[in-house]
């Protein structure tokens, strides 16, 4: 089921696992599927583990993307 | 910073749809071109959003075996019965509880005194098991690459701390051999393939080389909100229209080339592969894992002596066809009439990742595969 939705870790505890907040509820999420968590990751969160760190260039990068769709520009997508 | 809102601009996608509609032709006149999206999320949005009205004429979608529970024959049901019925405890994901197995239900267990519990992880069954020392816990352990690397974690922390009773029956399925096996159907045909975002953050990109290049079909990786689906069936387009064939990776912010290592390390130590039945697609080789003989102890089928066999499915059921992409829900005489989400026949309408739910909920019933 991937319903995973990015939240963002707002504390790690000593066993591997972590607190991370959508929308202002926490969740226990564990952390040993992912290289080095850090408070402020967002992480995508399934089945109560993260998988991996939101790219948060990458996600900015798609999030402008989508800004010029809305006011009109015409974009490519493709990128090497 | 909320990363949800903005993948969701409502004037983006408008724009982007009707680039879509305005901006591509049919790329072959002699017959449709058929984009397959493989990932139960996929199935979902797509019926959510209504983004089958935005393509072309002449492009059909179709799903293809993204869902975990629907691929998976009745058999498995009967086994999780069973051990429940033997005074065991169950642990399964929500969705797992009314799919239909031979003769019947989880839920149908539950209610005449089966011990069924419904995890959001399998952190929580392993968590009963070490509150209850006295109860042997199993954990329905059934889904893609995405789950596995969960499951295979609480499994791999259950043997460091000599855990005595717990153990995961398995269903594992692996999503590159399924694409294989519907590339070699004859009765499939597939042009491209809008391959799943999770599965390919624990898989990597790399993962869908074999399905491009010559020969091959257009791989685009997309996320899930409706602009990253749009985007990417327009990438798909777009490669169809210049006769290319590459993986596309579209879902870079999660998605690397390598996917997780350490899931993927994790997996390599713990399992290793099987064939497995898929149902509709048959035995697949090497397209399931199972539990390394030293995991022997978690693995539920050689702890309780029970063996996962096919299992019986009702005799109209078409699920089977549904998941290969060759009948759309609305073409299964049962769709709508004896089988709907209330009372489900098949795993396809019973799966909140699959098809028939997908259609029952946001297409209507009526839209069928002529």
């Amino acid at each position: 089921m991937c319903l995973a939705m990015p939240m963002q870790l707002i504390r790690l505890t000593d066993d591997g696992s972590g607190i991370a907040d959508l929308d202002g509820i926490h969740y226990t999420v564990d952390l040993s599927l992912i290289e080095d968590p850090a408070v402020g990751d967002y992480i995508i969160v399934h089945a109560g583990f993260g998988i991996e760190k939101l790219n948060r260039e990458e996600a900015d990068e798609r999030l402008q993307l989508f800004a010029r769709l809305a006011a009109g520009d015409v974009v490519g997508t493709s990128k090497r | 910073m909320k990363y949800i809102d903005g993948f969701r601009q409502a004037d983006a996608a408008r724009a982007l749809g009707q680039r879509i509609a305005a901006g591509f032709t049919a790329p072959r006149r002699d017959r449709e071109v058929a984009i397959m999206e493989v990932c139960g999320s996929h199935t979902m949005a797509i019926a959510r959003y209504g983004i089958r009205d935005v393509l072309p004429a002449g492009v059909r979608l179709i799903s293809g075996p993204g869902c975990p529970v629907c691929v998976t024959p009745p058999g498995y049901i009967d086994a999780a019965v069973e051990l429940a019925d033997r005074g065991l405890t169950i642990v399964t994901f929500g969705d797992m509880l009314h799919v239909p197995g031979s003769q019947t239900t989880l839920a149908e267990c539950r209610s005449r005194g089966g011990r069924v519990e419904v995890g959001y992880s399998p952190s929580v069954a392993l968590d009963l098991a070490r509150r209850h020392a006295d109860r042997e816990v199993v954990f329905l352990g059934i889904g893609f690459e995405t789950t596995l690397a969960p499951v295979i974690a609480v499994v791999d922390r259950a043997a460091r701390e000599h855990i005595g009773n717990f153990s995961v029956l398995t269903a594992f399925k692996l999503v590159p051999p399924a694409l294989a096996a519907l590339r070699a159907d004859p009765e499939v045909r597939v042009d491209a393939f809008l391959c799943p975002a999770h599965v390919s953050a624990i898989i990597g990109a790399d993962a869908y080389r074999p399905f491009a290049g010559p020969g091959g079909v257009p791989c685009v990786i997309a996320g899930f909100e409706p602009l990253d689906i749009l985007l990417g069936l327009e990438g798909i387009l777009r490669q169809l229209a210049d006769g290319r064939a590459d993986v596309d990776n579209q879902y870079r912010r999660v998605v690397t080339a390598q996917g997780n290592r350490r899931a993927q390390e994790l997996i390599a130590r713990l399992l290793e592969p099987v064939d497995a039945p898929w149902r509709g697609l048959g035995l697949i080789p090497q397209s399931g894992m199972a539990l390394r003989q030293r995991y022997a102890a978690y693995d539920a089928a050689r702890r309780h002596g029970i063996v996962v066999t096919e299992g019986r499915s009702h005799r109209e059921c078409r699920c089977g066809d549904v998941i290969k992409g060759k009948q759309f829900p609305a073409d299964c005489p049962l769709f709508g009439k004896a089988c709907t989400p209330d009372s489900a026949i098949g795993p396809c309408m019973v799966s909140s990742e699959g098809v028939c739910a997908a259609h029952y909920k946001y297409a209507g019933i009526g839209e069928a595969s002529s």
